[in-house]
């Protein structure tokens, strides 16, 4: 099949970026996304021109790392899955797909597709953790947690960390990926003494890095490649109300 | 050069207890004065980096990643291993230690592979403290799995995704030593060199993948935590990014790398479609549990298949060949992964392959289904099924799944002995990157295991030792000329890439070299091709040197750039894993050389003259590499020839 691509290049953080027209034929429906832009890759190398740059390595839905907005949509066309998980099957002979980087006040665009998230790694520094050295752990199976706390726990906790939340939202908010870290750990027993705190510091650090606000309309549970759910939203909000009562942090 | 594994003496199960309390530890007033590099944050680095920045070390950690939270052992599926025996059912460490070093067909040290067992149990215990969502039973307890042929359940799994909870783990605890100020982490970083200075290594050099800035780092002592390079073969399970650059530029600095050759085959990964494939899938190994085997058993049927003239369903129960069950009674299905592999292919050779290329075989849930009920199956897998479908468009609940065999994992890596010290003083290898514990096979669940074991309990006691010996002021500034020349280095070679200005994509290079070592140095293997492949492969070197095409600058974010490098380093390792696929002239484990074989087509290992690790000496540009054994003494178990019959 045929496709006509538009897509956005940026040399770097400083320049004007621009959507550039690029026509690939023989494209078969069973490449993957990334597979297609390869082969473009392979072809602007010949003419001597730069590849596109875009994030990417696990290839199989896990990492996090690709993240691409394909006709207006994070991650593109499919639900529950990551642009890497998204196939040319999707798309059908002739069709024109635009692909351009998240888009956020928070994720800069380092160049074309590839954005800087290390505004989400600063927000777990800020408390997305238990904490304890190592060394210093009971028996595991001293801690007792039956399957369906175990089982909520681990719905929150397959969020990796892409950004297609804050793609998808209108505000650029981090709520979801907060949400989802904040309430993986307060379910779980050994989370819960620094519950509080823990959805204090990170709701700050959030603010701190330009994310915007919350306004509940749910557009990033359904763009998420893991389906984190918006009841997430609703803990995040009960502890950072807890903590607002007795705020040991700020 | 002596090769000295620093096994230390004594009975079995006292040799790391003994060992811990002989090391030399660093009065925790002084440890402020260590400086320490970690390079890699997958689970072996950031559970290292962590633990040591815990106990007051300053740690410095590098990933290529945008963060520490991708590396690629978040791909991990099935579980990890420890011998808890929660499960009563007869395990202890002594049978995960036993089990190990027979998956390993017996090319692993027994002292290692006994302290990974010893300390497996508290890796548990450690995940969990840090929220690690481990599956539970109802009641509240750790669930468990039996996993990749192992006859006890001693698999610790959180659904599917095992890797990305224990590296989600990890990567908070590193995470928390950030925000204290004790870990400096550098995202998008490269490491291009270690530097040795006075027989001892100083420091690295690195690239910022973002600016092209090059930079120098000294420190006390460096850790490598870079992983595995299974990307040779191009075509993989591993992560697009994963290479071998770190360790094989430790290699060309002196550290020998020990075993090459042994890499790892998975029998359960979704078959190649065409030319354009990027990566390769992998089907968790836990489906071997349920899923059972088969081509047809007649040429002709498998022919109609593959022509689309007859489908998996249409065939009677009675001509089906179950290869697995039928040649390997005990085991069936669970046999080990090199065993599997090698028998899916020899299926295949013989024209009973399906799919339209051939290269492929079933995995049938239809009897687990009517026995369980769908509702179970899609309990246990029900993610796995959906990935397949999601990559194939075939529903593998109505029909069979297709699968054929992947590179996965590489045994090999840098040499290192009980302390994880590779031959230059000061240089360490955790994790996949190193050679250490599982021979010439692993078993599943191990190298998560094994990842952490170093990270978190043996690294953060054998550092300390060496350490306290050298003292705070045995460290050399990034002024020293032994910086400045491998700076010179790294820029001349990325110099190199950028004027050769020639024709061909750094991929097509690094394909072809995926297609050489997959054809001759990958599920079976022949003198006769393995010189071939050597001469192919010299070819290509030259080749490459002379025609690759990267365009673009270094000041910039370039991948085409980043690649060279990496597909430079893997075209020298290939030729090395060659080398040392010929010098062993015996079969082991993943390690199948068609000369050495049983009558019924087994490994046919040769312990008189093999029971060895070869490590290899790096001696210059062009210049054949120097062979060194450490001969492997085997004083708890009996060398027998695994059999799974
Ligand atoms: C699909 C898949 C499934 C698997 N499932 C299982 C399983 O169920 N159970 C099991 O036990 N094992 C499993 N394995 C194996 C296991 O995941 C890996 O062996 C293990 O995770 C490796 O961990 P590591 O920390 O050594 O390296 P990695 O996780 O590969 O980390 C390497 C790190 O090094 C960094 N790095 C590399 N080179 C450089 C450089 N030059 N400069 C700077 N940084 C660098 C990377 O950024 C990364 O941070 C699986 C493997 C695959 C591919
Ligand atoms: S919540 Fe979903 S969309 Fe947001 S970062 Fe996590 S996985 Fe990605
Ligand atoms: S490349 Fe890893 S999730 Fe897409």
């Amino acid at each position: 099949m045929k496709v006509n691509l538009k897509v956005w290049r940026q040399r770097n953080g400083n320049a004007q970026g621009k959507l550039v027209d690029y026509q690939l034929d023989n494209v078969s429906p069973d490449m993957s996304f990334l597979e297609m832009i390869d082969v473009l890759n392979g072809e602007l190398t010949m003419k001597g021109e730069e590849m596109i740059a875009f994030d990417h390595d696990c290839r199989e839905g896990i990492c996090g790392m690709c993240s691409m907005y394909i006709n207006g949509r994070a991650h593109g066309p499919q639900t529950g899955a990551t642009t890497c998980q998204l196939h040319m099957r999707s798309f059908s002979d002739g069709d024109t797909i635009v692909v351009e980087p998240w888009r956020a006040r928070a994720f800069p665009v380092i160049k074309d597709l590839m954005v800087d998230r290390s505004a989400f790694d600063r927000v777990v520094q800020a408390g997305g953790y238990v904490s304890v050295n190592t060394g210093s752990a009971r028996d595991a199976n001293e801690t007792l947690i039956p399957r369906p706390i175990a089982d909520e726990a681990m719905d929150a906790a397959q969020c990796i960390g892409c950004g297609a939340c804050v793609a998808a939202c209108k505000n650029a908010s981090a709520m979801l990926f907060v949400a989802a870290k904040v309430s993986h750990l307060a379910v779980l027993p050994q989370g819960q003494a620094e519950a509080s705190l823990r959805a204090e510091k990170m709701v700050a650090q959030m603010d701190a890095e330009g994310f915007g606000a919350c306004s509940f309309t749910g557009a990033c549970s359904v763009e998420c490649p893991k389906s984190i759910s918006l009841d997430h939203i609703a803990r995040l909000n009960r502890e950072y109300l807890g903590s607002k009562v007795t705020s040991q942090a700020i | 050069m002596n090769l000295e594994s620093k096994i230390p003496e004594g009975p079995l199960a006292e040799k790391w207890s003994r060992h811990k309390f002989g090391l030399k530890l660093v009065n925790p007033a002084n440890k402020r004065k260590y400086d320490v590099i970690v390079v890699g944050t997958g689970l072996a680095g950031a559970s290292a980096a962590a633990s040591l920045a815990e106990l007051g070390y300053n740690v410095k950690a590098f990933c290529f990643q945008d963060s520490p939270r991708r590396a690629h052992s978040i791909a991990a599926q099935g579980g990890i291993n420890a011998a808890k025996n929660y499960q009563n059912d007869g395990d202890s460490i002594f049978r995960l230690f036993y089990d190990t070093v027979k998956g390993g067909d017996y090319r692993a040290r027994e002292g290692n592979v006994y302290r990974l067992a010893e300390v497996s149990v508290n890796i548990i215990d450690q995940c969990v403290a840090q929220g690690v969502p481990f599956a539970r039973e109802y009641g509240g307890l750790l669930a468990n799995r039996s996993f990749g042929g192992a006859q006890v359940s001693r698999t610790f799994y959180a659904r599917g995704q095992t890797g990305q909870q224990l590296l989600l783990g990890a990567y908070s605890a590193l995470s928390r030593q950030i925000a204290n100020g004790k870990v400096k982490m550098y995202p998008r970083t490269e490491m291009l060199d270690v530097v040795v200075q006075d027989g001892k290594a100083r420091g690295i050099v690195t690239r910022n993948l973002v600016t092209g800035k090059i930079e120098s780092h000294a420190a006390h002592a460096v850790l490598l935590c870079t992983g595995g390079y299974g990307n040779v073969f191009y075509l993989s399970t591993n992560a697009m990014g994963s290479n071998v650059t770190a360790a094989w530029r430790a290699h060309k600095k002196g550290a020998f790398f020990g075993n090459p050759c042994f890499t790892q085959i998975h029998p359960t990964c979704i078959p190649v479609k065409g030319d354009y494939q990027s990566k390769l899938t992998l089907m968790s190994e836990s489906l071997r549990n349920d899923g059972r085997v088969w081509v047809p058993k007649t040429k002709e049927d498998a022919e109609k298949i593959r022509k689309g003239q007859l489908k998996a369903t249409d065939l009677k129960e009675e001509d089906r060949d179950y290869f697995l069950e039928r040649r390997y009674p005990a085991f069936g299905n669970l046999v080990p992964r090199d065993v599997a592999s090698r028998n899916a292919k020899n299926m295949c050779d013989e024209g009973r392959g399906v799919a339209s290329t051939g290269l492929a075989v079933y995995l049938d849930f239809a009897d687990a289904i009517k026995r369980d009920g769908q509702k179970t199956i899609e309990a246990k897998y029900g993610n796995l099924f959906e990935m397949y479908e999601k990559i194939v468009d075939d529903n593998p609940y109505e029909t069979p799944m297709m699968i054929y065999p992947a590179v996965h994992y590489t045994m090999g890596g840098l040499w290192v002995d009980y302390n994880l010290m590779t031959s230059i003083p000061g240089l360490y290898a955790l994790g996949e990157a190193n050679f250490s514990d599982h021979g010439a096979n692993r078993l599943g669940a191990s190298a998560l295991m094994q990842g952490l074991a170093d990270g978190y309990f043996v690294i953060p006691y054998t550092l300390g030792d060496y350490l306290a010996t050298i003292g705070p002021a045995d460290k050399v500034s990034v002024d020293n000329p032994a910086f400045k020349e491998a700076e010179a280095n790294v820029k001349h070679t990325i110099d190199r890439f950028l004027n050769t200005k020639g024709t061909k994509p750094v991929d097509t290079y690094h394909k072809e070299l995926g297609h050489i070592m997959w054809e001759y140095c990958g599920m079976s293997r022949t003198a006769e091709g393995l010189a071939k492949a050597k001469k192919m492969i010299q070819a290509l070197k030259a080749d490459f040197w002379q025609n690759v095409r990267v365009v673009g600058e270094n000041e910039e974010m370039n991948q085409a750039l980043e690649n060279a490098g990496r597909v430079a380093d893997f075209i020298e390792l290939g030729e090395l894993m060659v080398d040392d696929a010929l010098a062993r002239e015996e079969s082991c484990g993943g390690h199948f050389r068609e000369e050495y074989q049983t009558p019924d087509g087994e490994a046919l290992r040769n312990d008189a003259e093999f029971a060895y690790v070869a490590a290899w000496e790096y001696k210059g540009e062009n210049k054949p590499e120097v062979l060194h054994k450490e001969e492997l003494v085997f004083e708890n178990v009996k060398l027998t020839q695994r059999s799974y019959k």
